[in-house]
């Protein structure tokens, strides 16, 4: 929540819309682009590698509003070697951070599930951020025919 | 703290040491995004939990940040490492300052 609570949503925007202009990012869509920025809000920096990571979820879900979904990696999960976080993003809801998991060698298995809103079709993307510092992501088209943020 | 009644939970009662136990829980919780509008149309408050943590004998195991997206009563599973026989303990934190708790006992051998 730290991160992600000191965020100004609004300076954020402004950040892509100035980045895109600039030309400094190719262009992209603006859900994708807000949801560039957030992420590099929770992990700062990175470079993301596809692979390692697998993230599971209908293709087209059943409700928008409880969507199961299983993010799972390939760690050893040893105090050497582990998984330190995985973040949930979806590009095309009101606030695109969805929720930010925070794994130990305790953990014993690179994989949590959960239930999620979505307010649209869109893409779901899942950042993976492992002890050696590395980021790896997963993405996965989801159909909604029926949003589930309200409103 | 005594388990609160809004929290159901699906972990084993005993494990071997160093097994990897799967812990499901589910905690009943509106998840209220502060989009929605009642009836007469105005804005329903937001009303989140915002965080999630679980530990085993006092050591951290798992713990999330949630934002508006996490479901309705929400369900999460992870996996845990059986190192001791003690107390897995699960919390929930709302942005209302409300704390829910479950402990559950397990035996390791």
């Amino acid at each position: 929540m730290d991160t992600a609570a000191k965020l100004n949503r609004r300076a954020v925007l402004a950040g892509t819309v100035a980045a895109a202009t600039m030309g400094l990012t190719a262009p992209r869509p603006a859900a994708a682009q807000e949801a560039d920025a957030l992420a590099r809000a929770l992990m700062g920096p990175f470079k993301a590698k596809d692979g390692k990571i697998r993230l599971k979820m209908r293709d087209v879900a059943a409700s928008g509003a409880s969507e199961p979904i299983t993010v799972s990696v390939d760690s050893p999960m040893t105090a050497a070697d582990h998984v330190k976080a995985i973040h949930v993003l979806a590009e095309g809801n009101p606030y695109p951070v969805v929720s930010s998991w925070h794994l130990t060698p305790r953990s014993g298995r690179a994989e949590i599930s959960f239930r999620m809103r979505l307010a649209k079709t869109q893409t779901v993307r899942a950042y993976a951020v492992t002890s050696d510092g590395e980021v790896w992501i997963a993405r996965q088209e989801v159909t909604v025919t029926i949003g589930g943020c309200g409103g | 703290m005594a388990n609160s009644d809004r929290v159901k939970v699906r972990i084993p009662p005993k494990a071997k040491k160093g097994e990897i136990i799967e812990i499901k829980t589910q905690l009943s919780h509106d998840m209220e995004t502060g989009l929605r509008k009642d009836a007469a149309g105005r804005t329903i408050p937001r009303h989140i939990v915002t965080r999630f943590t679980c530990t085993w004998n006092g050591e951290p195991v798992i713990s999330a940040d949630w934002h508006q997206a996490v479901s309705a009563n929400p369900f999460s599973s992870f996996f845990a490492v059986a190192s001791a026989s003690g107390k897995i303990k699960l919390t929930w934190f709302d942005e209302n300052g409300e704390i829910f708790e479950y402990v559950h006992d397990i035996l390791v051998d």
